[in-house]
């Protein structure tokens, strides 16, 4: 009894030290942001590898979870007669919902794991340690470029997920399954609101790519040097970043949407 | 020969730089020109340093001077904390007592733009390099002035490809790290660590693991480099035999205490047990080949239970 006490108070010291650790790390990406901005090429890099590279992935599951939706949505929406809001109903969960989160978990899995095992690994090869002794701040020059780069491709991707989406809805609903295009669309143009549901879209994207980087970051900074905990490390970044999007997603949709 | 090119770029890097005033003149440099007229004789002094990993004591009281000029060795065995030395003088790690000064100024007191400022005079050589994987050799050598001065890109040419003619490795410059076998890698770094044209350069376990040729190839650089270019050096190493041709002055250390110091020769004929088994590399001596265990036979006929 007692040593679970003891290791309960451990755990949770630890734990803390963690997120104080990682905190300390954040204002320091931030202190980093003026650097990079004098020196734009740093950024430019890191979105080609951070964003563009993650385009392929996005527009295929964008689609593909688009045309689920439309197929879903006509079964459930044609008990009631209810095809023509096929639209609406596509758009806003995708808008509202599965852009922002899907591709919040695609991106801690493609990009964020690809950062945590880079940073490991720049640390278990000195490369970090070499760059302090050669007066450069690690941070600077190699944190916060990455940590902007995954703030601006989130909204962005999250944007072509939806879109893509909705495309593949269309796709399957008036394409194969014979919704009324015109219908489709109108309803859709009806339904979604500019406001609510694509900034507050928005919002819960930046949230996430704000939250899946610094994860990401933060655990290869933190790496043990070693392979075994650059691996180790990697997983983490996978498992926590998927666990805060969809507590934060819940607690981020009670906010937005709690009031209709 | 190909040393003498370092110290004519030395002088057109100086010069260019100064002609050309649209160029700003780094405050390094002017520092540098401070220095070489400093009339103090040791470059670092550490006192009564203390330092602990864990409840392991690293080092345990112990003062060391590094003259100005001199190639200094510090020697013990594997594990005695000489990487742990090195980055403490480079203000990585912080002592737990004691002071350590670099040129005058206590490393672990100053600001950190100062200490970065300090830095930029260092150079150090990692044992695994650090090479930064994701740009070719001659990136990695430019990499020191691309970020802390502001030459133009065809100048900042001409000094690499004389920093690598210098570890003659002006004919790599395209090749990647991962391509570059050891020597070559810790050659290039060596390249790297004498970019900004530091006064001390820091070499951690510069020997090991180097095939007889790269490692003469590196005894006869370090050497050159160091009279040439006017460095100060410190070698942490445990090659005996390399370490004491080059090195001017030796200390010995082994468990978090100074057990000989001197010049090689001195060394050589240390009167203590230990520095003796060192040098010589007996097997057994004051530094036993078994880790401290229990008696052998007790141990092969106890239980076996998990401990």
């Amino acid at each position: 009894m007692i040593q679970l006490i003891q290791n309960l108070g451990k755990s949770t010291r630890v734990s803390f030290t963690k997120l104080g650790r990682a905190s300390y790390f954040l204002i320091q990406i931030i202190f980093g942001i003026t650097s990079v901005l004098v020196r734009p090429r740093l950024l430019l890099n890191q979105l080609y590898s951070v964003g563009v590279l993650s385009f392929l992935i996005i527009t295929i599951s964008g689609l593909f979870v688009g045309m689920v939706l439309g197929l879903q949505g006509y079964y459930t929406l044609s008990d009631f007669g209810a095809e023509e809001t096929l639209g609406v109903m596509v758009a806003a969960s995708l808008v509202r919902e599965l852009g922002p989160v899907v591709s919040a978990l695609l991106f801690a899995g493609r990009a964020g794991s690809a950062l945590t095992a880079e940073i490991g690994l720049m640390k278990a090869t000195e490369q970090l340690s070499g760059m302090e002794m050669m007066a450069v701040d690690p941070v600077k020059r190699i944190i916060t470029p990455r940590f902007l780069a995954g703030l601006i491709s989130m909204p962005l991707l999250a944007g072509l997920f939806s879109a893509v989406g909705i495309i593949g809805g269309e796709m399957i609903g008036s394409g194969l399954l014979g919704v009324d295009e015109g219908a489709f669309w109108a309803q859709m143009q009806a339904g979604i609101d500019f406001y609510d549901d694509i900034i507050n879209g928005v919002i819960k994207s930046v949230v996430f790519g704000f939250i899946a980087s610094w994860i990401a970051l933060f655990e290869g900074y933190d790496a043990i040097p070693t392979s075994e905990g650059v691996s180790r490390a990697t997983t983490r970044t996978v498992v926590n970043s998927a666990f805060s999007i969809l507590g934060l997603d819940f607690i981020l949709t009670a906010l937005m949407f709690g009031d209709n | 020969m190909a040393f003498c090119n370092i110290n004519d770029n030395r002088l057109t890097y100086l010069r260019v730089v100064v002609q050309n005033s649209p160029f700003r003149i780094d405050k390094q440099l002017k520092l540098r020109m401070v220095n070489s007229v400093s009339s103090q004789n040791n470059l670092v002094s550490v006192r009564n340093l203390t330092f602990s990993r864990g409840s392991k004591k690293i080092f345990d009281d112990i003062s060391l001077d590094f003259q100005r000029g001199k190639i200094t060795a510090i020697m013990g065995p594997s594990g005695t904390g000489k990487t742990t030395l090195l980055k403490l003088i480079g203000g990585q790690l912080f002592p737990e007592r004691g002071s350590i000064f670099v040129d005058g100024q206590n490393v672990h007191q100053l600001r950190r733009s100062d200490l970065y400022d300090l830095r930029k005079r260092l150079g150090m050589l990692f044992q695994s390099g650090a090479l930064l994987t994701d740009m070719t050799v001659f990136d990695n050598v430019a990499f020191p002035l691309r970020e802390h001065t502001h030459l133009p890109e065809s100048m900042i040419r001409t000094l690499v490809l004389m920093k690598l003619q210098a570890v003659g490795l002006r004919g790599a410059r395209d090749l990647m790290p991962n391509e570059l076998s050891g020597g070559m890698s810790r050659r290039v770094a060596l390249a790297r660590a004498i970019a900004l044209d530091p006064m001390m350069i820091l070499y951690d376990e510069p020997f090991t693991g180097q095939d007889p040729i790269s490692m003469g190839a590196l005894v006869h650089l370090i050497k050159s480099l160091n009279t040439i270019l006017g460095l100060t050096s410190i070698i942490v190493s445990h090659d005996v035999h390399e370490t004491s041709v080059i090195a001017d002055y030796i200390y010995v250390i082994s468990e978090g205490k100074i057990v000989g110091q001197g010049t090689p020769a001195e060394i050589q004929q240390s009167d203590s047990e230990w520095v003796q088994q060192f040098m010589t590399g007996a097997a057994d001596g004051p530094v036993h080949f078994h880790y401290p265990a229990k008696e052998y036979v007790d141990d092969l006929l106890s239980s076996g239970k998990r401990y």
